[in-house]
C-alpha cells in the first residue's frame, strides 16, 4: 500500500514510535509543521507539547523535561539553531538526551524562509563553544525521516547528548508517494537507569567512553547537574585532572563508537572512476544522476551519507577505493566537501564540488556533468 | 539518601559536608539560604521531590549547599529548566534561585512563566548589581547609583520586578529583604503555592554595591517601605502543568497520526515523468486541487510529489503548486521545465512568468482567456470560464478536469474518487460539480 505524505509527518510519526513524550518548539518556517503535529499528537499518548516563548526556552524546557525522565524533541530551522546554541552546549556538558530537528533553509540570517538549503552542516557540528562532538543524521527519503528519527532517539538515549536530524525545507514540506512497507521497524531503546538501590553518583563512568547511568528528578535518587565543569557527583570543580577527564569523556563517548554510528547507503559499481557522494535531499538528485549515467553506459559509484556526524570515515574511505575522482553534491558552498577532501587527499583523489545556494535543488543533470 | 518513613523528620536540608557558604562577609545570600532551609524544614518535603534550579552569578553557587536535587544552568534560563521539570513531573517542588542579573537577561522567561501561572517558585536574590563579575549595573540598579559600568551614576531607571510579574499574571508575589524575620514563612507559603510564586528579595552586596554607594541596611529598608513590602499579591488561578494534563485527558487514547493508504484502482496512462504546475491566487483552492491531482495519480498507480509555494499571508497573493507524476519512484522533486501548466490568476502569472517565457511547444499551457496574451512558446489552450456553469472558486478543479479530459493523462474517474478522499460531503459535491463543468470548457 502507498500513502502521500511529507517529511514533517514522517518525523512526527517516528518521534511517537520512539516514545517521545515531550516536545517544545517555537514557530519557524519550515519547521512549524512538526510543531503543529507534535502539539496535536502528544496529548493522545499522555505526552506534553508546548509552544515556548522563544527558541531558548524551547531548549530549556526540553532539557528540564529530559532530566525529569522524558524523551524529548524540538524542531527549528537555522535561525533557531543559532538561539539553541548555548543550550546545545549545556546538553553536551550535562549529558542530556535530546533530539533536535533542523529543517534547513537558505541562510545566512533570516535568509530564505521558504527555500531549500543544506547550509547548517558544519554549524550543527560546531554550533556551540568548546567543540565537543554531537551526532547528526540526515534522512534522504521520507521513510528515512521516520526511521532515522527513531534512531536519533535511540542514540540520544544511549549516548546522552543532543542528536540532530539534519533535514531541509524540501524534505519536510514536499509531499511524496511512499510505500508503507518501506517504513523500517526500528527497535526502540531507552537510557540505562541506575538501580533504585545503592549509591547513585550522577556522572560516574568506569572508563572515558562509557555513559553514566541515569536517574531522573523525582526518581529514587538525588540528581545534581551543572552546566559548569564538574566532578562525578555533579559539583563544580576546576581541579585539572577531573576537568580533563570530564572533557575527554564527552569526546570519547562518541569517538570510541564512531564506526558503529556510521550509516551510509553505498551503490558501488566495479571499475567506476567517479564516486558521487551526497546526503539529504541532494542524494535524491544523485540517485537520478546515477541512473542517467549508467543508462548512457557510464560507470559510476554513489554513496549517500546518512550519519553526517561523526563522519563515517571508514565507509567513505572504502567507497573511495579505486576511484580517481569524487564529486560531492550539496546545497552549500562545500561544507561536507571539506570532510571528504580530508579523507581523499590521503589517496591523491581529486575532489569536485557541485553546489547551489540559489534556493533551488541541484538537478540530476548538474551532477551528471561532473561524472567522467 | 535515607528512606523517609512516617517518623523521619528532616532537621535540615543543608549539606554539612559542603558548608560553610562561600559568600563574601556581610553578603545577604547566606541569610536567604538559611530562610529557604527553614522553609523546607517547615514543609518537610522529601529532598528527592525538590529540585533547586540555580542561575549564574553568586546566587548560582547556592544549590551546592543543599541535599535536594539540583540543576545549575545557563544565565537567565533557569526558569525554562524549572518549567520543563515541572511540566514533566508536576509532583515535584521546583525552586529557582537567581540574581537580579538573571532576572534581567531571562526576563522573557519570567514574564511567560508568570503568564502561564506554572507552579514553580522563583527567588530573585536582588542586590542591585552583578557581584560575580565585579559590580556592573543590572536592571534593578537604582537611578544615580554608582557601579563599575555607571561610574558617574546610573542614568537608567530600575525595573520593578514585582510590578512586572504582577502585570504578567504571577499569582503569588512578595517583595521583601533578606533580613525579614518572616521570610522563611513567606518562602514556605510560596513553595506550597500551586501557581507561579515570585519573591523579589532585596539584599546587600557588601563587595561592590554597598561600598560604592554608601548603601546600608537602613537605606535598603527605607527604599523597600517606599515600594511596598511583604505579600503584595495572591490570587488563585489554574496552574499550568495541571491545566495541561486536564486538557489532555479528553485526548488520551485517540488514534495518533498513522498512514492513510491510497489504493491503486485505476490504470495509469502516464508512461514517463510528467510535471504539472498549477499557478493561481490564494483562495482559488490551488493546493487542494494539486493534492486531488496527486491522489488521482496515486489511485492510478503512479508515484507523485507535490510542492506548494505561497506567501506568508492567507487569502491574498499567489498560490503555486508543482505536481510530478511518474510510473517510477521520483527522487529529484524539482521541475526544470513543466509538461503542463494550469494558469488561473494574475498572481500566479507573476510567479511563473519567467518559466513561461522559457517554454517551448512541448508544454501545454491551459490558461484563463483574460490572462492572454502571454509571452511564451508553449502551446496555449484557452479556458473560457464565462461559459462554465460552476462557481468560479472551483476554477482550478475545472481547469484540472479540462486538462485531464484533453490529455487523457489520468482517468476522470480517478479524479472523482480522489476528491472524495477524506473530504466533507458538501466539499465533495462542489468538487464533483466542478469536474463535470470543467470537462465542458474545451467543447
Amino acid at each position: 500500500m502507498r500513502e502521500f505524505i511529507d517529511g514533517s509527518e514522517a518525523i512526527t510519526r517516528g518521534a511517537l514510535a520512539a516514545g517521545c513524550d515531550f516536545f517544545a518548539g517555537y514557530p519557524i518556517t519550515p519547521a512549524s509543521g512538526i510543531l503543529v503535529h507534535m502539539l496535536r499528537e502528544l496529548p493522545k499518548v499522555g505526552g506534553i507539547g508546548i509552544q515556548a516563548e522563544d527558541e531558548i526556552a524551547s531548549m530549556g524546557l526540553c532539557i528540564g523535561a529530559a532530566m525529569a525522565g522524558r524523551k524529548v524533541m524540538t524542531a527549528t530551522s537555522g535561525p533557531g539553531i543559532s538561539l539553541y546554541s548555548e543550550n546545545i552546549g549545556l546538553a553536551i556538558m550535562a549529558e542530556v538526551p535530546m533530539v533536535i530537528v533542523d529543517c534547513q533553509r537558505l541562510g545566512p540570517a533570516t535568509g530564505g524562509a521558504t527555500t531549500v538549503a543544506q547550509g547548517d552542516v558544519q554549524f550543527l557540528r560546531w554550533g556551540t563553544s568548546g567543540g565537543y562532538p554531537i551526532i547528526a543524521l540526515a534522512p534522504s527519503t521520507i521513510p528515512e525521516c521516520y526511521s532515522l528519527t527513531i534512531r536519533a532517539f535511540n542514540l540520544a538515549e544511549r549516548f546522552r547528548l543532543p542528536v540532530f536530524i539534519a533535514t531541509d525545507k524540501e524534505m519536510v514540506q514536499t509531499r511524496a508517494t511512499v510505500k508503507i512497507e518501506e517504513y523500517e521497524a526500528v527497535e526502540v531503546l531507552s537510557r540505562r537507569l541506575a538501580p533504585a538501590e545503592g549509591e547513585f553518583v550522577p556522572y560516574r563512568v568506569a572508563e572515558l567512553e562509557a555513559v553514566p547511568l541515569f536517574s531522573p528528578y523525582g526518581g529514587p535518587h538525588i540528581l545534581r547537574l551543572t552546566t559548569s565543569t564538574h566532578d562525578e557527583r555533579g559539583y563544580l570543580t576546576k581541579d585539572p585532572p577531573q576537568v580533563d577527564r570530564l572533557n575527554r569523556h564527552l569526546a570519547a563517548k562518541v569517538e570510541a563508537h564512531r564506526e558503529e554510528l556510521a550509516l551510509v547507503k553505498a551503490d558501488l559499481q566495479p571499475g567506476a572512476r567517479t564516486l558521487l557522494l551526497s546526503y539529504g535531499i541532494t542524494a535524491r538528485s544523485m540517485v537520478e544522476a546515477v541512473a542517467l549515467a549508467r543508462a548512457s553506459g557510464k560507470e559510476v559509484s554513489a554513496l549517500t551519507v546518512l550519519s553526517l556526524w561523526p563522519v563515517p570515515e571508514k565507509a567513505i574511505l572504502s567507497a573511495l577505493e579505486g576511484v580517481e575522482r569524487v564529486v560531492v553534491a550539496e546545497l552549500n558552498l562545500g561544507q561536507y566537501r571539506l570532510e571528504v577532501e580530508r579523507l581523499a587527499c590521503r589517496r591523491g583523489i581529486e575532489v569536485v564540488g557541485v553546489h547551489r545556494v540559489d534556493g533551488e535543488l541541484i538537478t540530476p543533470q548538474e551532477i551528471l556533468e561532473a561524472v567522467r | 539518601m535515607k528512606e523517609r518513613t512516617a517518623e523521619t523528620r528532616w532537621e535540615t536540608y543543608l549539606n554539612p559536608a559542603r558548608l560553610p557558604y562561600p559568600f563574601c562577609p556581610g553578603c545577604s545570600h547566606g541569610l536567604v539560604l538559611d530562610h529557604l532551609n527553614a522553609a523546607l524544614v517547615r514543609l518537610q518535603l522529601d529532598p528527592r521531590q525538590v529540585v533547586l534550579v540555580s542561575d549564574i552569578g553568586c546566587s548560582g553557587l547556592s544549590d551546592q549547599y543543599f541535599v535536594t536535587n539540583a540543576f545549575h544552568g545557563l544565565h537567565g534560563r533557569s526558569v525554562t529548566y524549572a518549567c520543563g521539570i515541572k511540566l514533566a513531573n508536576p509532583e515535584l517542588k521546583v525552586v529557582v534561585i537567581m540574581g537580579d542579573g538573571g532576572a534581567g537577561i531571562g526576563g522573557h522567561h519570567l514574564i511567560n512563566a508568570a503568564r502561564r501561572n506554572i507552579g514553580v517558585t522563583v527567588l530573585v536574590l536582588n542586590n542591585f548589581n552583578f557581584g560575580m563579575t565585579g559590580g556592573q549595573h543590572s536592571v534593578t540598579t537604582p537611578h544615580r547609583a554608582v557601579t563599575s559600568t555607571t561610574l558617574e551614576g546610573n542614568l537608567e531607571y530600575p525595573l520593578d520586578l514585582c510590578g512586572l510579574i504582577r502585570a504578567s499574571g504571577g499569582s503569588f508575589i512578595v517583595r521583601t529583604t533578606a533580613f525579614d524575620p518572616e521570610l522563611a514563612d513567606l518562602l514556605a507559603q510560596a513553595i506550597a503555592w500551586e501557581g507561579f510564586a515570585f519573591l523579589d528579595i532585596w539584599e546587600l552586596c557588601t563587595a561592590y554595591f554597598v561600598p560604592r554607594n554608601r548603601f546600608s541596611r537602613r537605606a535598603l529598608e527605607a527604599a523597600l517601605e517606599e515600594m511596598g513590602r511583604g505579600l503584595l499579591h495572591r490570587e488563585a488561578r489554574p496552574e499550568y502543568s495541571r491545566a495541561c494534563r486536564e486538557a489532555a485527558a479528553s485526548q488520551r487514547g485517540r488514534p495518533t497520526l498513522s498512514p492513510q493508504p491510497i489504493p491503486i484502482r485505476h490504470a495509469g496512462r502516464v508512461e514517463r515523468k510528467t510535471s504539472v504546475i498549477v499557478a493561481g491566487a490564494a483562495g482559488q483552492k490551488i493546493r487542494s486541487t494539486a493534492t486531488a491531482l496527486g491522489r488521482a495519480g496515486m489511485l492510478a498507480g503512479l508515484w507523485v510529489t507535490q510542492r506548494d509555494d505561497y506567501p506568508v499571508t492567507v487569502q491574498t497573493g499567489h498560490s503555486v503548486s508543482e505536481v510530478i507524476l511518474s510510473p517510477e519512484e521520483i527522487h529529484y522533486t524539482g521541475i526544470p521545465a513543466p509538461d503542463i501548466v494550469l494558469l488561473l490568476a494574475p498572481e500566479g502569472r507573476k510567479v511563473v512568468g519567467k518559466v513561461l517565457a522559457g517554454l517551448g511547444p512541448g508544454t501545454r499551457l491551459y490558461v484563463r482567456t483574460d490572462l492572454l496574451p502571454l509571452e511564451t512558446g508553449a502551446q496555449i489552450v484557452p479556458l473560457d470560464f464565462d461559459r462554465a456553469r460552476a462557481g468560479k472558486k472551483d476554477m482550478a478543479m475545472m481547469a484540472l478536469a479540462a486538462m485531464l479530459a484533453d490529455t487523457g493523462l489520468l482517468p476522470l474517474e480517478a479524479l472523482r474518487e480522489a476528491v472524495s478522499l477524506g473530504q466533507r460531503p458538501e466539499i465533495v459535491q462542489e468538487s464533483l460539480a466542478a469536474i463535470e463543468a470543467g470537462q465542458g470548457l474545451l467543447r
